[in-house]
Order: structure tokens, then sequence, then C-alpha cells
């Protein structure tokens, strides 16, 4: 074996992952030096999460090598990495919630002295840890009852009881106040200084410019480049996260909007953290995009449109008329359908047959007496909507969970259209299914508008948006930041007023 | 070439995975039948049918129940009240030891209706606390299952009877539990079962009502997104399911000619039983009726052919057990190769 640059603690190289249909991960490769702050950056969907959960032999690699301390290694789970001193803190944490700290911090290794669970060892191990990592918790006390920003450093305990090497933290700043991020800075420093480097993944480019030594920028599964933090500048760092060709990827435009039908007034969540006064107006024929991050309370927005969620103030008026939302069947009698986006827990009834799921919620018009459901009139229903919007599926009858994503996420648009809607809140119709399937959807969505339909278009990728939007507003922490409308509308432009609230 | 000799054998794997549960039960038969060929006889066929009649319509009950993803462990309990009802106001005048000594002759609609309706509002309120304030089906129908004991008890127990045996049932009404229909031979409340059977078939796959309890089941939550009353549906599910246990209670009593308030101990564990057997998913979404006959046939015959063939009933328990366990590993092992 050639001999390996000690330079690094971690050496990615030429990762390379494919799933059906899509390149995932191209080349990749990634180096990160001992006690330095390594961030990864790049759009959802530009492989960030694929490559990590590569490392972690999640998923196989296609190709690639993994050199951890000049060994190649092969990890078969986080477990097996923590034990080689390489770390995971996810973006969502899940702790044991009913035991204390120090139990989640030595679980699965915990002290035994006679075949009995040593507490008082455990106790004064987990209060040197903490204290030299200077958070201040009591060892004894029970994780439930804690805030985020103190589970989070359990995990970080956990790490460093590990010895850890290199901790990769996943956008760690989505749930922590601007204090707790201040803290967490400080605890990433202290680190540092002992030689532990933090692989930092986020799109806060702010949070970025302050925490870094260098930034590795990907998009599309590939690396763009790589930079010390110093010699890049915050807008350099937009464009070459969101720079792309957008010809020929967006069916073209043929639709015109038409005369305001849908109004939203000051729209507030019955939750203060949730989205607040927000207003917009919806024409006829128009498509409008709503962009933002994770976390901008787009999806409770549009959910509470459709009555799933209660509203404490706000008023929508639909063809002049204020109408009263407060349960989906509501919703549909005013002709609003939703296509949700978790496609799997909130969408699909994965055993039953894909006929079954189109015409599932238009049994209010197909029923006759006493709720007698013609199954001869169901399948005719459902064929249409199959050969209308080229569903790919062995017959009628086959279970929904046998399709692609892509055509799953068609028959459910068709059980949209089955409820004979004037306006479609489509909430990231095209998370998680292949570019060809992606294209289709954009056809549908634009055949939509052409057919008057008013169409809400809700994404996380912002060429889409860009691409298919006639108007885009953006939210950013429950609140809508700006409208952008023609030339207005560019990456940056969405970027910015996305990140508007954002340390 | 592989492909080309695989496939048949896979298809004819995927057919038996499909009707395993049929296959054993006719090689039960046939095993029953070669130790003791008198068991292929028309008594044996009428005597299972007696014996089970009332077991199908509470399994039909737990199979709607199922399907929508809940269990119910009030069952038992609620066809022992039933029972108890219509014996105490199905007595004959003549009867020595009334449950009612100074009420007057009443028609049998009225014992009747007394027992389906309560038992049909046992199974609302257990609908209603699931669907309102969102406590598992499994922890409310604990509850409600030993509230329908003690409510049998309390009114078994009101003077005159003092908790003793009801008796001198009606013949009105022991002629549907335990009559012949004239002429074909053929026991009344086998007919009843098996209507009720087509009622319910008809209603899981025919009506809107039955087709929401699918997707319920399937999954809440796209229910909810799909304009399905969801809280209505669960409600819909559990009274539907106690009428149904309250028709049952009504047969059992005039099956055997009389109740006590032990009637009905833990057959929501038969029902549970043969609706697993039968096909109906555990977890909701996935079940048929004519699963949950061959369901109950399945335990019927074992009761029936293992005595009949002389085996200790202590090892009926035994096998029952295994057969339950066996059926649902099977059903898993076909769901995780579909995936």
């Amino acid at each position: 074996m050639e001999l390996q640059n000690a330079d690094y603690v971690l050496e990615m190289r030429d990762i390379s992952k494919a799933f059906p249909g899509v390149q995932a991960l191209k080349d990749v490769t990634l180096k990160v030096r001992p006690g330095s702050v390594h961030a990864i950056m790049g759009e959802n969907g530009a492989g960030k999460s694929t490559l990590m959960k590569c490392l972690f032999g999640i998923y196989t690699r296609d190709s690639g090598e993994i050199i951890h301390n000049g060994k190649s290694v092969n990890y078969s789970g986080t477990l097996d990495a923590i034990k080689d001193h390489i770390a995971m803190i996810h973006q969502e944490l899940h702790p044991e919630p009913h035991l204390s700290v120090m139990e989640n911090i030595w679980l699965g290794r915990l002290p035994i002295k006679h075949g009995i669970v040593d507490f008082k060892k455990m106790e004064v191990d987990t209060k040197k840890l903490l204290s030299r990592l200077k958070v201040n918790l009591n060892p004894k006390d029970i994780v439930k009852k804690l805030s985020v920003s103190h589970i989070q450093s359990i995990e970080i305990a956990k790490a460093v009881s590990f010895d850890a090497q290199v901790i990769i933290m996943d956008e760690p700043t989505s749930s922590l106040t601007a204090e707790e991020v201040d803290q967490l800075f400080a605890l990433i420093r202290d680190l540092k200084a002992t030689d532990v480097s933090i692989l930092y993944i986020s799109h806060k480019i702010d949070e970025i410019k302050r925490i870094a030594d260098e930034v590795t920028i990907m998009r599309d599964g590939q690396v763009i480049g790589n930079w010390p933090i110093n010699d890049i500048s915050e807008d350099m760092i937009i464009s070459k996260m969101v720079g792309r060709d957008l010809t020929n990827r967006f069916p073209p435009r043929t639709h015109k909007p038409g005369e305001v039908y849908m109004k939203v007034e000051g729209y507030s969540s019955i939750h203060d953290n949730s989205f607040q006064d927000v207003s917009f107006e919806l024409r006829r024929g128009e498509i409008l995009g709503i962009g933002g991050l994770i976390g901008a309370q787009r999806t409770e927005l549009v959910e509470s449109l459709f009555g799933l969620r209660a509203i404490k103030a706000g008023r929508l008026v639909l063809n002049g008329k204020t109408v009263t939302i407060r349960n989906p069947q509501d919703a549909m009698a005013n002709e609003i359908a939703l296509l949700t986006e978790d496609r799997k827990g909130q969408g699909i009834f994965s055993i039953l047959s894909v006929a079954e799921n189109i015409y599932i919620a238009s049994y209010a018009k197909l029923a006759k007496f006493l709720g007698y459901i013609d199954a001869k009139v169901c399948t005719e229903i459902a064929g249409r909507r199959v050969k209308q919007l080229n569903i790919k599926t062995p017959s009628l009858r086959t279970p929904i969970n046998s399709l692609s994503g892509g055509n799953q996420q068609k028959t459910l648009i068709g059980r949209g259209l089955e409820t004979e809607p004037t306006v479609l809140l489509l909430d990231e119709p095209t998370r998680g299914i292949d570019v060809g399937a992606k294209y289709e959807i954009y056809k549908i969505i634009e055949d939509l508008a052409r057919q008057s339909k008013c169409v809400i278009f809700i994404s996380s990728e912002m060429p889409e948006l860009i691409g298919m939007a006639d108007r885009i507003i953006v939210m950013c922490e429950g609140r809508k930041t700006g409208e952008l409308t023609g030339s207005d509308i560019s990456e940056e432009r969405i970027l910015k007023l996305a990140t508007k609230f954002m340390v | 070439m592989d492909e080309l000799v695989n496939a048949p054998l896979r298809k004819i794997g995927r057919w038996a995975g499909d009707k395993v549960i049929i296959l054993a039960l006719f090689v039960l038969i046939i095993v029953i039948s070669i130790i003791n060929p008198r068991f292929l006889s028309l008594q044996v066929l009428r005597d299972v049918a007696l014996q089970n009649s009332t077991r199908l319509i509470i399994a039909c009950g737990m199979t709607f129940v199922l399907i929508s993803s809940g269990v119910d462990l009030s069952a038992g309990r609620i066809v022992g009240l039933a029972a108890v009802i219509t014996a105490s106001l199905g007595q004959t005048m003549e009867y020595g030891r009334r449950f009612y000594p100074n009420m007057g002759a009443v028609p049998i609609i009225v014992p009747f209706l007394a027992a389906v309706s309560i038992a049909g509002l046992l199974g609302f309120f257990n609908g209603l606390i699931i669907a309102k304030f969102k406590i598992v089906p499994f922890i409310v129908t604990l509850g409600s299952q030993i509230m329908a004991w003690g409510i049998n008890l309390l009114y078994f127990d009101i003077p005159p009877n003092s908790s003793q045996p009801i008796g001198g049932i009606k013949s009105s009404i022991t002629r549907l539990g335990s009559g012949l229909i004239p002429g074909l031979g053929i026991p009344i409340i086998i007919v009843i079962a098996l209507i009720i059977c087509g009622i319910c078939w008809f209603i899981l796959s025919k009506l809107r009502f039955g087709r929401n309890v699918y997707a319920v089941g399937g999954n809440s939550e796209s229910a909810m997104v799909s304009g399905i009353r969801v809280d209505l549906n669960l409600m819909g599910v559990y009274t539907l399911a106690g009428i149904l246990y309250g028709i049952a209670g009504f047969l059992e009593c005039s099956r055997t000619g009389g109740a006590t308030s032990a009637y009905g101990l833990s057959y929501e564990f038969d029902a549970i039983s043969a609706c697993v057997v039968g096909g109906v998913s555990n977890t909701g979404g996935i079940g048929t009726i004519p699963g949950v006959i061959v369901g109950v046939l399945v335990f019927g015959i074992l009761n029936y052919g293992l005595t009949f063939i002389g085996v200790n009933p202590y090892w009926q328990n035994i096998v029952k057990g295994l057969i339950i366990i066996a059926a649902v590993g099977f059903d898993i092992r076909k769901n995780i190769r579909r995936k």
C-alpha cells in the first residue's frame, strides 16, 4: 500500500454512489485536517448526507476509499465508527428520554462492578467529562427535561468519551437559540484545541464564516471546490452552491395567470414558533412558489390552508367569498387539494392497490345509497387517471408500494385531481424521485396551470422553484420575508430572504 | 435459464403462501379422518357449525376492529353481559325462579333489542374514548372489559336472582340457538351467522364505511389527508363490533338455554386468534371475512377433531398456540419477501 499522507486525520477519496436513475455522488474527495473545523456546504440534494451515510457504511459506496489515520477503513455502522473514534451528531437527536444524563452517555458500556452497574463510578466519570467540556449539567438529571442544546452537549460528551478524533455535526444549530449557538461554538473551539476535528454540515453561511477553517462546497453529488474560509466570500459561496445551467430542465411555459382567485390574509398558527402573519394572493392559472429552508414552516402553512392545523388568526378568501376551513373535509368542499410532503407517512396507503389509492379520497362523490361503492366505476376512474398521468404500473390492482417513488407521487396527484380541485397545494412534489420522473411532474404542474388551476408549489430545490413558478414568496422562521416576480427571481435573492433572520 | 425454471416455481410458492391456511385446514381434516373415518359425517359438521357460529359473529366484530388497526379486549365480557340480559328478559312465565317475577310476557324482540343496544352502547363508549381522547385501544378496551364484567356482576346479583344461574328460557329463543330449519336439517344459528358474515363482507368490501376502515387502519394520517373522518369511522367500527357481540351474546343464551355471569370469558382471545390465523393483520389495513371464516373453522375443527380422536385436551392448547404463532410468522415472512 502506498504511503498515506499524515496531514489528514480522515480522507474520503473518489467516493461514488448511484441509485436507480440518479448519480448521488460522483468522485467526491474530502480531506479533514486534525484539529480543524471543516465545513461542507451545499443545497438540499447536493449529496452531503449521502456522503455521510457512505462514510458510516449505512450505504455501500460503489467506489472510492476512506482512510482514517493512514488506514483504509470500512465501517458497518455508526457504532463501528465511533469505536474507531469517528462520531456523528445528528440534526435530529434521539436520546433515551427517560434515562439520566450519565446513562445516556455510557449506554451500551455501563461500568460494572461485581455484576452490578457501578453508578458511583459512572457519576464520577461523567462529572469529569462534563467539566472538561465546561458543560454545566448534573449527571443524574433525566434527559427528557433538558433543552435541545443540552441534549446536543450530551451527544458531544459521548463522542468525546469515545476519544473521538473526528466529530461530524449535521446542521447542529437548526434548533438552537443565538445564545446556545455561541455556547456550541465555544465548545467546538475547545475541542479543536485538543486536536479534535469537526466536520460541520450546514447551509448557514454566516455560521460557517464564524466557525470554519475551510469549506468544501458540493453540488449535484460532486465537489465544486475546497477553500480556506478566508479566501472565499459569502457571495461566492452562494454562487458556487447554486450556479448551474437551467435550460431544458423544465417544460415550456405556456400558461397565463388570470384574475385573483385566492387571498390569504394574516394567517397565523396557534403555535407562536410556527408561521405568523402570512399574506399572499394567488391567481387562476398561476404557479406560486414558496421558497425557504427546512424549518421555515411552509408545510405547516399549507397544511393549515387544508385544515390539518389550526390557526389563531387569518382570513381565507376564495373567489371573492370568505371561507372557514377547520378540517380536510371543509378544504375539499372548497375545492382545495393537498399533496403532502411526507409521501409515506401522510400520502400513500402502502398496502392498498394503485386504483384504490387514486379513488380513496373521492368516496363522497362516488358513494350511492347507504354508501355503496360501485367497484366498476372506481376502476374506470382509476384507469383513466393512470393513462392521463402516465403512471407506470403493472396493473391497477398492484399494491402501490411496489411502484417507484415517481409513480407513487403521480398516483397521489391523481388522487388529488379526482377530488376536482381548483387550488392545488403541492408540498415538495419532487422530493426523492429521479430526474426523469421529476420532468413528468413538472409537465403535470404546467398542464394544471394551463387548465386555470391555482397551484402552490413548495420546494427546497431552488432551480425547480425558479424554473416552474410565476411568482415566489420566501419564508424564514415562519414569516414571509419577501415576494419575487419576473426578473427579480434569482437563487441569490431567494437564499438571502430564506436566511434573513438567521445568525 | 434459471429464471425460466424458477418463475413458475415461485408462482406456485406464492399461491401456496396465500392459501397456506386453507391447505392446513384440509391437511387437518384429512389427518383426523384417517385416524377416525367417522369424523367425515354430517353430524360432526353440524356440531362444529353449532359450536362455532357465535364465535364467528364475535370474530366478525373483531375483524372490523383489527383492520382499523385496533384491538378489542372487551368483546368476551360484552358477549357475557348480553347473554345475561337476554336470559333475564327471556324467561317463560311458568319458570319458578324468574329474574323479574312481576314482569308480564314480552315478545322476543325485547330481550334481543336490550342485549344488542347495551352491547352497542359499550362498543360506542370504546370508540368514543379511542377516537376522541386518542387513548390506545388496548388500554381502553382492557378497561371496558373489566367494567362490562362489573356491570354484569351487579346486574346478575339483583335480588331475587342473587347471582344464581338464569334458566327457563322461552322456546322461541332457544329454538334460534338449537333448532334446525325444517326439512333442510341445517341449524338455524349457523344460517344466522352466515347471513351476518355476508352483511359484514358487504360492508367491508362494498360500502364507503368499510373501505374507509381499511384506509384508517392502513395509514390513519393519509386517511385524514384524504378527507376521511377518522374519528367517526373508529366510533362506527367499535359500535358495530359491540352490536355484533350483542347478537352473539343473545345467541349464546339461546344456544345454551340460559346464562351466568361467567359467560364470554376470554372469547376475545378466540376471536383474535381466528382473525389472525385467517389472515387479518394485527397491525391493521388487511383482512377479509372469508379469511376469518376459515380461521374460525381451523380452531373449530381442531377443538372438535382432537377430542374426537382422543387427544388429551391439554395438548390442544399447546397446538392452538403454536398455530397462531406459525400463522403470523408465515404471514410476516410473506410480506418481507414482497419487499
